[in-house]
């Protein structure tokens, strides 16, 4: 296949008090088997040379499974391929000549560090609020003391597979991180190990979400279709019930 | 480059007697700080993977002020996400003869006779907790329908002890570690800093007293103090660029450590993995891993001929050759890494590699699709498929997966005791970053193990014995911590003022070329002397022409880079200096003058069986210091995977 | 939400149902909008149910709208700054992304509709015309706007509903995953039933099946 050349338009921003705006870029020879953040990496090298300051984004395993990276391409986070992170997105993808905008998450929880960099602490806070089980080292059981149904292992697992990215919020026309919070909700909620702190959990990790400031869920789907984990929507409906059930 | 050879150390720290009571008599000697105590002791923690997350979850439980560092967002996203195919445990859930024993006895053959008996069988015995504990935080191992835990055999071991959660053991096993240690957080134990990265570590009274780090988002330099400094931050296998490793994954916090008087065990021991997807381009930023259970029901061939350039599919049985099958027919396709990688190279080598720049063997998935049908194929390694397919847009189900080995894994690290702390008292360095438990070669899926084993069981024992003697530490002197943060302050500032023409990334690749020719999947005299000749070169011109751009008082990646750069560049030449210096080949580490007719590792067990502690010298001459290792419960045997 | 949709819709099923009687005869259905005031009698004085049901109905409104507007501010302000690229919807399903314009249509329909039918100030028979003339001539065919304005309406209600009976299930998570699958192709159902029924009357008065 040959290489192509692309336009990008990408948010740039020094730091959370700058206003930000977008900057067009050319790139040429990007090869198809390239990465959308190696084509990045290309881009900014040449930067960097130029004295400019490279273009900030967040990444670290490159394989889909950190959660660290994340953007949103063409107006959709991680772009439109489906059920894939931003570093698994290839650039076969994409055409000679194609424009393609680059803008960070957008969420009042997620504040801009710089260029697409966010700050997803929140979601850490939601986690520390409970979604955890509580058993201090040393404290466990024989694990066959215990057998899990082998479907509720495997659903929990489903639910477990979020890696935190944060592409739900950035894909939800009301802000929310109800994706998130359900699929570690879900997790721990449907092993038998996480039943003593269900209804105490559901409570208070939804309560720290609203205090986060993300938006309420009205249940468009939009997160689910963007997750790269493929995070289905019947956790929140879970979380939901777990929620109003611990009143 | 010279080195001189300095006094023997010992590591005196492990009880004598019959190796299974040794743990519990250290466990039973260490001394205890009462609970009031407890809390006025802090404890700094770098890193917050499987080793790291866990230690700092744990000390926070057991009552100490923790402060932990990483350089993410988030704790959840250290490199120990990324470990795919899963956990030994010696549980014998499957009755199938495992034992404690047999664990170690395999890690010790495995790390080929170049690790510690003690600290092994301690591995063994910890890994049985390890899954009790895994299980009641709620990680979602596989089961089986009964309800029951399912294992697999995994990377040449011959009974099933590896627990797995699909192909996401890492992941799951870490947020397990870091939902404790986000509830510690919230209890008020444990600080945590995430987006700062360590660079150097504050020594003051012959002791490690606290740590100096970057704030990466606004570039100030901070100092944190505390009675002791744990290092978990992971291992330095992105020295070669191109790796399994995450991006980030750096030296500098061991390489800072070292530079401070810890020395450096092993540093040459790398292993590379057999199932990684091969390079597509010159842009390529890092290599993607293949899980090893692949080899499980995947057939390795090349084609017979030299350059036979047909697709895979027009190629013939008869002018297939299963080299892995043929060469070892008892253990077939499951044959320990290196072996498997060292194999792949030489059919490379001779120009029967398959794909771009013949850099590549297949990994046949059709006899394994006819024998147990598509469904059982998709619904064992669905995942990996799709991610192969991602990458290189073929479809494995259809034509063989290409593979070939990358750099994984790095079992040197920094020289600890068998209470894991380091030779600067009051440094201890647990999971990958010290050189501990695997010897010259870690086994499949014993990395999690040795991660969880020493954070969760291990450290938290032995720094409470080294805490208990907290009284008497002295003061912290304040000239000690001036000095490390002029050191850090200084290096930004050379790195800022180069204003060259090239990147810190441009000669990282540079140099990790240099690494992977000649001090890669086989070493000899003459490649590691040019290397030597090399880096040097290379690290001046980099202090020359490097080009860094923007200021330190920002969120600033072009500086991040060139700073771990730098210290790969020393890293570097002390890999190839003790890859040069060990004649024999073990393991991990393959020197082309020593090996046996048929071109296996052969070991120099006479001279050899020792670790190699590298004692920093500021001049330049790093001082060899040997810890000669006994073996009095497993024989030493040439190993024959044949 | 899904508490005040619920009620409403719990009205609907009633109304449409009322509505049918249109076809029995005038008798019938003049019998029917006499027997909604007299319910009751004479244990409570007459219009006490239906003023109940009016009350209940108008707080729900307002409490279904009050929560759609918070909703609404909450998401703005949980993403204060826009995205530059228009944004591409992901999930299938236009319902899921008209509920906000589709509730104000309703409202808007509402308030014509009860100056219409229930006040007669716009109907052609006037207030004190009886409810089946006020149907009859309010869909007359020279008023064919009024039908189709009618049928827009309903037609954006019945989209309202598609999704929203869907999401209060979804929002009072009720039954597990599969059974929710279920639920959606229900809420399609109804939906369709609903609208159906609805319209059934103006256009049959239209083509003059009713007269
Ligand atoms: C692709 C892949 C697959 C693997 N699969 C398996 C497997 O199936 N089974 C198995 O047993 N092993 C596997 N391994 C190996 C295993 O994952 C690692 O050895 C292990 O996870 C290392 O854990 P760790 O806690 O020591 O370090 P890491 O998980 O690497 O954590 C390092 C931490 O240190 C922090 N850090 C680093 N430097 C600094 C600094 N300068 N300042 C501040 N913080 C810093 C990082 O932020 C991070 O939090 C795999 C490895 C790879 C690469
Ligand atoms: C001003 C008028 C209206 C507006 C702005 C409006 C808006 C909305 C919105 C935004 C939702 C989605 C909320 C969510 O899913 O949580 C919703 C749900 C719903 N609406 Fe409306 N609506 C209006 C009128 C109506 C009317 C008249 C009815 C019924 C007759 C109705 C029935 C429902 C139902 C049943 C739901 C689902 C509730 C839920 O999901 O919790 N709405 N509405
Ligand atoms: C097209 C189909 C419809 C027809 C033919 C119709 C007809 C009527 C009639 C005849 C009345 C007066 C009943 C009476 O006062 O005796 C009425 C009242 C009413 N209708 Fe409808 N209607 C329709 C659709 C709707 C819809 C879609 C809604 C709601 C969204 C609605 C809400 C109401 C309300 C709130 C009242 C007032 C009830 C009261 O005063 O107690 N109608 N309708
Ligand atoms: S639910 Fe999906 S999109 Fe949201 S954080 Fe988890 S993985 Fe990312
Ligand atoms: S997109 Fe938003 S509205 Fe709910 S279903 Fe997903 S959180
Ligand atoms: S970089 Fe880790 S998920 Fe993309």
């Amino acid at each position: 296949m040959s290489t192509m050349n692309l336009t990008l338009r990408v948010w740039r921003q020094k730091g959370p008090e700058d206003k930000g705006r977008m900057v067009t870029y050319k790139v040429v020879d990007v090869s198809p088997d390239m990465s959308f953040l190696e084509m990045l990496d290309v881009l900014n090298d040449r930067l960097i040379v130029e004295g400019d300051e490279p273009i900030a984004f967040d990444h670290d395993c490159r394989e889909g499974i950190c959660g660290m990276c994340g953007m949103v391409i063409n107006g959709v986070p991680h772009g439109e391929q489906r059920a894939t992170t931003t570093c698994q997105l290839h650039m076969r993808h994409f055409n000679d000549g194609d424009t393609i905008t680059i803008e960070p998450w957008r969420a009042a929880a997620f504040p801009v560090v710089k260029d697409l960099v966010v700050d997803r602490t929140s979601f850490d806070r939601i986690i520390q609020a409970g979604g955890f089980i509580s058993v201090p080292a040393g404290s466990a059981p024989d694990a066959h003391s215990l057998p899990v149904q082998k479907d509720a292992a495997d659903a929990a697992f489903d639910a477990a597979t979020c890696i935190g990215c944060g592409a739900c919020v950035a894909a939800c026309p009301n802000g929310s991180a109800s994706l998130f919070t359900a699929a570690k909700i879900t997790h721990l909620g449907l092993l038998p190990q996480g039943q003593p702190e269900r209804d105490s959990r559901a409570k208070a990790m939804v309560e720290q979400m609203d205090a986060e400031g993300f938006g309420g869920c009205t249940n468009t789907g939009e997160c689910t279709a963007v997750c790269p984990k493929g995070i289905p929507l019947s956790t929140i409906a879970r979380m939901n019930r777990d929620y109003l059930s611990a009143k | 480059m010279h080195y001189t050879v300095g006094e023997p150390i010992q590591d005196a720290k492990a009880p004598e007697g019959p190796v299974e009571e040794r743990w519990d008599k250290r466990r039973f000697a260490a001394k205890l700080v009462n609970p009031a105590n407890k809390r006025k002791l802090r404890v700094i923690v770098i890193g917050t993977g499987l080793a790291g997350g866990s230690a700092a979850a744990t000390l926070g439980e057991l009552g100490y002020q923790v402060t932990s560092f990483c350089y993410q967002d988030s704790p959840r996203r250290a490199h120990s996400i990324a470990a795919q195919g899963g956990i030994n445990a010696a549980k014998n859930y499957r009755g199938d003869g495992d034992s404690i024993y047999r664990l170690f006895y395999d890690t010790v053959k495995g790390g080929d006779f170049r690790s510690r008996e003690s600290n092994v069988y301690r591995l063994a015995q910890v890994s049985v907790n390890i899954i009790d504990q895994a299980v009641a935080q709620g990680v979602p191992f596989a089961r089986e329908y009964g309800g029951l835990l399912d294992t697999r055999s995994f990377g040449g071991a011959q009974v099933s002890r590896t627990f797995y959660a699909r192909g996401q053991t890492g992941q799951q096993l870490l947020l397990g570690a870091y939902q404790a240690l986000e509830r510690q957080i919230a209890a008020g134990t444990v600080t945590m800093h995430t987006r700062h990265e360590m660079l150097d570590v504050i020594v003051s009274g012959g002791r490690a007293r606290g740590v100096v780090v970057r704030d990466m988002v606004t570039g100030e330099i901070e100092t944190h103090l505390a009675d002791a400094v744990v290092l978990a931050s992971g291992g330095y296998g992105n020295v070669f660029f191109l790796s399994t490793n995450a991006k980030g994954c750096n030296t500098t916090a061991i390489w800072r450590a070292h530079r401070r008087g810890a020395y450096f065990g092993n540093p040459c021991y790398t292993q590379i993995h057999p199932t990684c997807i091969p390079v597509s381009g010159e842009y390529q930023s890092k290599l993607t891993l293949m899980s090893e259970s692949l080899r499980n029901d995947g057939r390795v061939w090349v084609p017979k001929t030299k350059g036979d350039s047909r697709p895979a599919h027009e190629i013939p049985e008869v002018e297939r050759d299963y080299y892995l099958e043929r060469i070892y027919p008892s253990f077939g396709n499951l044959v320990p890494r290196d072996i498997a990688s060292r194999a792949a190279k030489n059919v490379c080598d001779e120009g029967r590699g398959v794909g771009p720049g013949g850099l590549g063997v297949y990994l046949d998935f059709a006899d394994a699709i006819r024998r147990l049908g598509r469904d059982a194929v998709e619904k064992k390694y669905g995942n990996l498929f799709e991610m192969y397919e991602r990458i290189t847009g073929e479809n494995p189900y259809e034509q063989p997966m290409r593979i070939y080995p990358a750099v994984h894994y790095t079992m040197g690290g920094l020289w600890v005791d068998y209470d894991l702390q380091s030779t600067v008292p009051g440094l201890f360095v647990i999971g990958e970053a010290n050189f501990s438990d695997h010897g010259a070669n870690r086994l499949g899926a014993s990395a999690l193990m040795q991660g969880l084993a020493d954070g969760y069981f291990v450290l938290p024992t032995t720094v409470g014995d080294y805490l208990a003697g907290a009284g008497d530490f002295g003061d912290i002197a304040q000239e000690d911590i001036e000095e490390a943060v002029g050191q850090v302050q200084d290096k930004i500032d050379r790195l800022l003022s180069v204003q060259g023409d090239r990147t810190a990334d441009s000669f990282h690749r540079e140099l990790g070329k240099i690494m992977w020719d000649y001090c890669g999947m086989e070493r000899s005299e003459e490649s590691l002397r040019k290397a030597l000749e090399l880096i040097p070169e290379l690290k001046k011109e980099f202090w020359a022409r490097v080009k860094v751009s923007g200021v330190n008082e920002e969120l600033n990646q072009a500086l991040e880079r060139a700073g771990r750069v730098a210290d790969f560049f020393e890293l570097a030449e002390l890999m190839c200096l003790d890859a040069l210096h060990r004649t024999e080949s073990c393991g991990g580490h393959f020197r082309a003058e020593s090996q046996t007719e048929e071109g296996e590792a052969l070991r120099d067990d006479d001279a050899f069986a020792y670790v190699a502690a590298w004692e920093w010298n500021p001049d330049g001459t790093p001082v060899l210091h040997k810890e000669t290792l006994e073996y009095e419960y497993v024989k030493m045997t040439q190993r024959s995977y044949k | 939400m899904a508490v005040t949709g619920a009620v409403m819709v719990l009205f609907l099923v009633g109304h449409v149902l009322g509505n049918l009687k249109m076809f029995s005869g005038p008798q019938a259905f003049n019998d029917y909008a006499e027997w909604l005031r007299t319910v009751g009698e004479p244990a409570v004085p007459r219009r006490t149910v239906l003023t109940l049901v009016e009350v209940v109905l108008a707080a729900a409104v307002i409490l279904h709208m009050w929560s759609a507007i918070s909703l609404a501010r909450r998401a703005n302000k949980a993403r204060p700054v826009k995205y530059a690229a228009k944004r591409k919807n992901q999930a299938s399903g236009y319902a899921t992304h008209t509920m906000r314009f589709g509730g104000l249509i309703i409202v808007l329909f509402l308030v014509w509709h009860l100056l219409d039918l229930t006040f007669a100030v716009v109907n052609p028979a006037g207030p004190a015309g009886l409810p089946y003339d006020r149907m009859v001539q309010g869909f007359a065919l020279e008023r064919w706007w009024v039908t189709v304005f009618y049928a827009l309406s309903v037609i954006m209600l019945g989209l309202h509903l598609r999704h929203g009976l869907w999401s209060a299930f979804q929002t009072l998570g009720v039954g597990n995953a599969r059974a929710r699958q279920g639920l959606s192709a229900g809420a399609a159902v109804f939906s369709l039933l609903l609208v159906a029924g609805f319209l059934a009357v103006p256009f049959a008065v239209m083509i003059g099946v009713l007269k």
